[in-house]
């Protein structure tokens, strides 16, 4: 037993890092290509991060966490919700609407962030909903519906962040009302273990607790059976009585709810507002990270925080290597394709040697007993 | 469980055997498909290669035909040595495949399928389309180039799939199970197809577990067992029985029917169903009555596409009938959703398994939850109580025979008789008022196939009722109280599987009221009808 | 789409439509009485812009790129890929353009973005066919690649340049325009006239006639040569039974790998000039984020096309025309459609209850609610603001797939991962 279980864990690690590997080779070709410093470049990456990059890492990473679970939740569905970045945004600009109205209205703090988290999922959930009804209603494909809801969503909350903005004095940046201090979300300090005064988001809380529903929904519970059976396959969870049009719609919702707290720790833990540079483009991050992670909660952990590393590396790019920081963008694209790749080998090599090995046993067990058994062809 | 030394029938002078194959042996991961297979053909003849279900006749075929590679052993064809790398190979060999599972592009026409690959003889247009049309009248073979293949039926079908060959100018055809979608009268009409073929010259290899039907057309038969040739006989001297001993290599213990186990109260109950067919077609069900009483097991006959498929899905919730009503006991569960129906007591064993009835790359034990979601063991409260379920794999595994390493492997790593058990144990141990088996023992091993027949009988005794659909009338005959025939959504009055005959069965479902009236959809154009 | 779950959708073989499919006049009859109603809110609202020349022209160059996208989407699928990676090999053939355009004039810039498209179905191709990865995570991954990678290149290429920048080229030579001598000054006074139907009319001809650019000619040449290849010849044949029945390709002897591969190839080709199309003929440099999705717009055309070239065109021309409504300002034009769509909706609800009579009347009177709000609506308002007319092309794709999606007809082996040695 423990002898499989080492095995799966190698090709469940080899994957990933078959990929990082061929990331880092393309990358390098690329950057041979294109004649720019190629040993600068991973001195850059490979340099130990100032314990301030540090927090700053973790930070990112719990926002991409988030956004991963998201997507990942749709992902089991055999669903692809491309539309957490629009999600997202209609959720943040809410909640945002919500906390800053309450907090500067007298409501305690802690309720404020409670009902602004509620009021996040729910948005996020109505967003993707949308698309949900459409796939359930009338066969569109979430693909394409969720894509232009993002571009719908982006048009929709400047449209109206600019009937409620809130022009704060000097800066020429519409946000809506700012959230009072009450509500702030205290960060949470490492200084201990190591030195720094910047702080981790006191809402990772959330992530984590995010996380570990989504295990603990899709692994442990009926509803996550049914769930993850129609991602294996549809006709199969039909025929078992999966009620398959409500699953989708549900996995839908679950997904834009959570896809609504990426923006929240962002909230109230940084910007205290939604404005127009409210952070984009955090979907497709997720939706990278979920595929790297293999849609399981610690492999999105580890594969969210080496997203956080690699931006955080990423913004000494220009001054220290002369290359534009978008080369991580290459970075990652490249990152994902090759995992992609690598989990279908492996998962196909993985049928091939396990109906040897069980054939294998089959055969030793029948030498044993000297049973006759038809040949299967 | 020697093999007999093959009797090859002596060449004919000066003219070399059409194919010879010696020593054919092929390997997949864990399994010996074919090992040392000795065949040799004679030309301008039907050689029959018999054997049962998981026999190896498939791969052998796939061999001869370049989609596989022979691990040893050489081919031959018509003297010469030769190497099939691909179907290319073959066909400029001159040997021509029919597969059992049609490969047809429904949405392209005949002229589109039989010339893909072929352009370059007659190109695509006009000049193809008058070669077609002649090859089609030299044999009686009744396609037209522009239909679209999507509406014809599985016996022009088939005959498009000679056609493909036929262009190509094959001169040796393959056909692999090609009964296995017939009736009686459809396959009368292909055997005097084959002895038109067979009377220009062309040399046809014939692959099929059905004795009788061989024995009526073949002129030389090869028996393979166990993935090994046992025999080379002539038919004209040997026996069914003695063949299906060689096929066996023992005695098969065919299904046979005890006293009688049907009591009168009525378990599952369907009035005046009506379903609607697509738009614009006739009804898919028209009009089903039908009652399974406790201790009873009702067999549906019919040909694939009569409704069949639809009967199971009314029954099990999965569609909801236009008219009429189906009661389970006295309960009316004509509107009720899939999961409420396997909850009252209504167990299925689907007829693609792949598809409906297993999670390839799951667990064995989460294969078993599949379908009882909501019932236990596996429910506790909101949650799926894993280890009680593991006991009840464990227990499933030993009782039903099933050959595993362990409960956790994938359901996908199992053969298709192991995976059949799985999945009747699975059924059976929530003791279902009814059982829905959908071609329960197809794809299986001989030996998986006895299990389940007896597994079927024994909870039949234990007053279940079954509703059995087949194409299997050997299965039918041998498991049914009652036989009733499916046609064009509607049922037949019932038979008595005791009295029956195969003919009438085979007429009733086609439609026809004696052998020489095929329906008006695939009649071919000059076709004497051999009785 | 089919990789992914079938719900909802129950999608009809090509023979169940055959049966079905309405005879040319139809059409002909729906296009005349769109003239006639657009003509008549024209008049009605002022909104002149609705279909002026220069509308119409804007109309047909926005529709290219997309069409040109969906024309790429159509050659994989076909060959039963599904290909959403389109976007990000439209981006990489934007860039392509411009690099190559910048340096070597327009016709080698179309013939970067060609290139820089067919590398990035070359990695779809290696995904998809060669390793048979799922096709819409490979599309994704295609997609952020792509995007990446076009930054990337550009603060490379673009940064040093006189009027270039991080994200933006410096300004490019177009390819060049084509007008019919003669016709388009008189045509212009007709238009200008501004008389119910003639100045519509019109109207359409000068788009048609004045200022085409040439590769807008070209593109029209390769939807035409599409159709030919794909239905007049026998590698065409092939492409498609490979998206149809591989299996059964594959035993009559025909490449399926290589005809997959080829045809994404082609599709990675097709998007690329759709790049370069927004960068040498819609406007005249690269710019960051200028595909806007039209990748995914060219693929609703696909959709809408029924997987076949001429309802692709005319499924491109409908998003061509909301995508230029929407760059040319034209909150004026969306509010006068809101006249005609709050009507619609009131008649059609009083229709269908009226004919079935049993019907739902709940949907019937939300229905009457929601047409009665936007005939509201439109009276409140001269124009309709701008975020919303932003919005209109994706709007437009979404109600569009709401209404056809349920009537596709997609080849038979679309989105199968198809893997050799699968025949039984």
């Amino acid at each position: 037993m423990r002898r499989i279980d080492l095995r799966r864990l190698g090709m469940g690690a080899a994957a990933p890092i078959l990929a990082l590997v061929v990331a880092l080779t393309i990358t390098s070709l690329i950057l041979l290509l294109a004649k720019d410093d190629v040993g600068a470049v991973w001195r850059q990456f490979f340099q130990a991060p100032k314990p301030r990059q540090v927090i700053a890492m973790i930070n990112a990473a719990v926002v991409f966490y988030l956004s991963a679970v998201a997507a990942a939740i749709g992902f089991k569905m055999n669903l692809f919700n491309i539309g957490v970045d629009g999600q997202y945004r209609v959720a943040a600009f809410c909640a945002a609407l919500v906390a800053g109205w309450g907090s500067n209205n007298g409501l305690p703090g802690p309720l404020v962030v409670v009902i602004a988290l509620v009021v996040a999922m729910l948005s996020g959930a109505l967003w993707s909903g949308i698309a949900g009804l459409l796939k359930v209603g009338r066969g569109v494909s979430e693909v394409i519906s969720t894509i232009m809801l993002n571009a719908i969503a982006t048009n929709l909350v400047a449209f109206l962040l600019a009937k409620v903005a809130h022009q704060a004095t000097g800066s020429n940046v519409r946000t809506t009302q700012p959230i009072a201090e009450s509500a702030w979300v205290p960060g949470i300090s490492l200084d201990g273990i190591i030195a720094t005064p910047e702080k981790v988001y006191g809402l990772i809380v959330l992530a984590i607790l995010v996380g570990v529903a989504n295990w603990f929904l899709l692994g442990k519970t009926r509803f996550g059976f049914d769930l993850r059976a129609t991602g294996a396959s549809e006709t199969a969870a039909l025929a078992s009585g999966v009620k398959v049009k409500r699953m989708v719609l549900v996995a839908m919702l679950l997904s834009g709810a959570a896809a609504g707290l990426v923006g929240m720790p962002l909230l109230f833990g940084q910007d205290y507002a939604y404005g127009d540079t409210f952070q984009p483009g955090l979907g497709f991050a997720g939706i990278a990270i979920a595929l790297l992670g293999r849609n399981h909660p610690m492999g999105m952990a580890a594969a969210a925080l080496l997203w956080g590393y690699l931006g955080q590396q990423a913004v000494g790019l220009p001054i220290n290597a002369g290359v534009s920081e978008k080369l991580v963008d290459v970075i990652q694209g490249v990152m994902v394709l090759s995992v992609v790749v690598a989990y279908e080998l492996v998962r196909r090599g993985g049928i091939a040697m396990e109906q040897r090995r069980v054939a294998a046993q089959l055969a030793a067990q029948r030498a044993r007993e000297r049973q006759p058994e038809g040949v299967t062809a | 469980m020697t093999a007999a030394a093959p009797a090859a029938p002596p060449a004919a002078a000066g003219s070399a055997n059409a194919v010879e194959l010696h020593g054919i042996t092929k390997r997949f991961p864990g399994v010996v498909a074919n090992k040392d297979i000795e065949l040799v053909v004679r030309r301008g003849t039907v050689h029959a290669i018999v054997g049962e279900n998981g026999a190896g006749k498939s791969t052998l075929m796939k061999i001869l035909y370049g989609v596989q590679a022979p691990d040893e052993g050489t081919i031959s064809v018509n003297g010469q040595q030769i190497a099939l790398k691909s179907p290319t190979d073959a066909i400029n060999a001159g040997i021509g495949m029919v597969f059992q599972h049609f490969m047809l592009a429904d949405n392209l026409t005949v002229l589109e399928n039989v010339v893909l690959g072929a352009e370059r003889m007659h190109g695509i247009g006009d000049a193809a389309r008058a070669e077609i049309t002649r090859i089609a009248k030299a044999y009686g073979l009744g396609v037209r180039p522009d239909d679209l293949v999507a509406d014809l039926g599985v016996g022009a079908r088939q005959r498009v799939e000679i056609l493909k060959v036929l262009y190509r100018g094959a001169k040796i055809l393959i056909l692999d199970e090609p009964t296995a979608v017939l009736v009686p009268q459809e396959v009368d009409e292909l055997f005097g197809n084959l002895r038109e073929l067979k009377a220009e010259g062309l040399t046809v290899i014939f692959i099929s577990h059905k004795l009788d039907e061989v024995l009526k057309v073949a002129d030389d038969i090869t028996v393979i067992r166990r993935g090994t040739t046992v025999a080379a006989v002539d038919p004209k001297g040997v026996t069914p029985r003695k063949l299906a001993e060689l096929m066996v290599g023992s005695e098969l213990p065919s299904p046979q029917t005890e006293e009688s186990t049907v009591t009168d109260r009525p378990v599952l109950t369907l009035q005046g169903i009506d379903l609607a067919g697509p738009p614009g077609q006739r009804k898919a069900l028209d009009h089903i009555d039908l009652v399974i009483h406790a201790g009873e097991i009702l067999g549906i006959a019919g040909v694939e596409g009569n409704g069949q498929a639809e009967l199971v899905e009314v029954v099990m919730g999965i569609r909801e009938p236009s008219a009429g009503t189906v009661l389970l006991e006295q309960t009316d569960i004509s509107d009720w959703q899939v999961r409420e129906i396997r909850e009252a007591g209504v167990g299925y064993i689907p007829e693609d398994r792949h598809r409906h009835g297993l999670l390839l790359e799951s667990p064995l034990w989460e294969n078993v939850v599949l379908g009882h979601q909501t019932q236990r063991p596996a429910a506790r409260g909101a949650l799926i109580d894993a280890k009680a379920v593991q006991e009840q794999t464990r227990d499933i595994v030993k009782a039903y025979d099933v050959r595993t390493p362990s409960i956790m492997v994938t359901a996908g790593s199992l053969s298709g008789g192991n995976q059949q058990k799985l999945i009747v144990g699975r059924e059976m141990s929530h003791h279902p008022k009814v059982l829905l088996a959908a071609h329960p023992t197809r794809g299986v091993d001989v030996g998986a196939q006895a299990v389940i027949w007896d597994l079927i009988k024994d909870a039949r005794r234990g007053g279940m009722a079954v509703l059995l659909i087949s194409a299997d009338l050997e299965e039918l005959v041998g498991l049914s109280d009652t036989i009733r025939v499916i046609l064009r959504g509607g049922l037949s009055e019932p038979y008595d599987p005791a009295t029956v005959t195969r003919e009438e069965l085979g007429a009733a479902m086609t439609g026809a009221k004696g052998a020489d009236a095929p329906p008006p959809h695939d009649r071919p154009q000059d076709e004497e009808n051999p009785a | 789409m089919s990789s992914g779950l079938q719900v909802g959708s129950t999608v009809e073989t090509e023979a169940d439509g055959a049966a079905r499919r309405r005879p040319t006049w139809f059409w002909y009859a729906v296009v005349g009485a769109a003239l006639v109603v657009v003509s008549t809110i024209r008049v009605l609202t002022g909104a002149h812009d609705i279909d002026s020349s220069g509308a119409l022209m804007a109309a047909t160059a926005l529709a290219m790129p997309i069409g040109l996208a969906g024309l790429g989407g159509l050659w994989s699928e076909r060959a039963g890929v599904v290909n959403i990676g389109l976007e990000g090999m439209m981006i990489l053939g934007t860039w392509g353009a411009a690099f190559f355009g910048c340096y070597y004039g327009p016709w080698a810039g179309i013939l970067g973005a060609i290139g820089m498209g067919i590398v990035g179905g070359a990695v779809h191709a290696l995904a998809t066919v060669v390793f048979g990865v799922d096709h819409i995570v490979s599309g994704v991954a295609v997609n952020l690649l792509g995007a990446g990678a076009a930054s990337y290149l550009a603060v490379r290429t673009f940064s040093g340049l006189p009027s270039g920048g991080p994200t933006q080229s410096p300004p490019l030579a177009q390819l060049p325009f084509i007008s019919i001598p003669g016709v388009g000054d008189a045509l212009k006074s007709i238009e200008e006239s501004r008389i119910w139907l003639a100045a519509d009319l019109a109207a359409i001809l000068r788009a048609l006639t004045t200022n085409l650019n040439i590769l807008t000619v070209i593109g029209i040449g390769l939807f035409v040569l599409t159709w030919w290849v794909l239905w007049r010849t026998p590698f065409g044949l092939r492409v498609r039974a490979c998206g149809e029945k591989p299996q059964a390709a594959e035993t009559l002897g025909v490449d399926v790998y290589r005809h997959k591969l080829i045809a994404v190839l082609i599709s990675g080709g097709l998007a690329g000039l759709a790049g370069g199309f927004l960068v040498l003929v819609a406007s005249n440099l690269y710019r960051e984020g200028q595909t806007g999705g039209r990748g995914y717009i060219g693929l609703a055309a696909m959709l809408f096309g029924n997987w076949r070239p001429g309802g692709l065109a005319g499924g491109a021309a409908l998003f061509g025309y909301t995508d230029a409504i929407q760059l040319r300002g034209g909150g004026d034009v969306v509010r006068a459609y809101l006249l005609p769509i709050g009507l619609g909706l009131v008649a059609w609800a009083v229709w269908s209850l009226w004919r079935k009579r049993q019907g739902k009347p709940v949907i019937g009177a939300l229905q009457v609610a929601l047409g009665v709000l936007v005939l509201v609506w439109f009276s409140l308002i001269d124009r309709v603001p701008d975020e919303f007319t932003r919005m209109l092309p994706y709007v437009a794709t979404l109600l569009v797939l709401a209404f056809a999606s349920q009537k596709l007809r997609m080849p038979a082996a679309d989105g199968q991962v198809y893997r050799k040695g699968e025949a039984k």
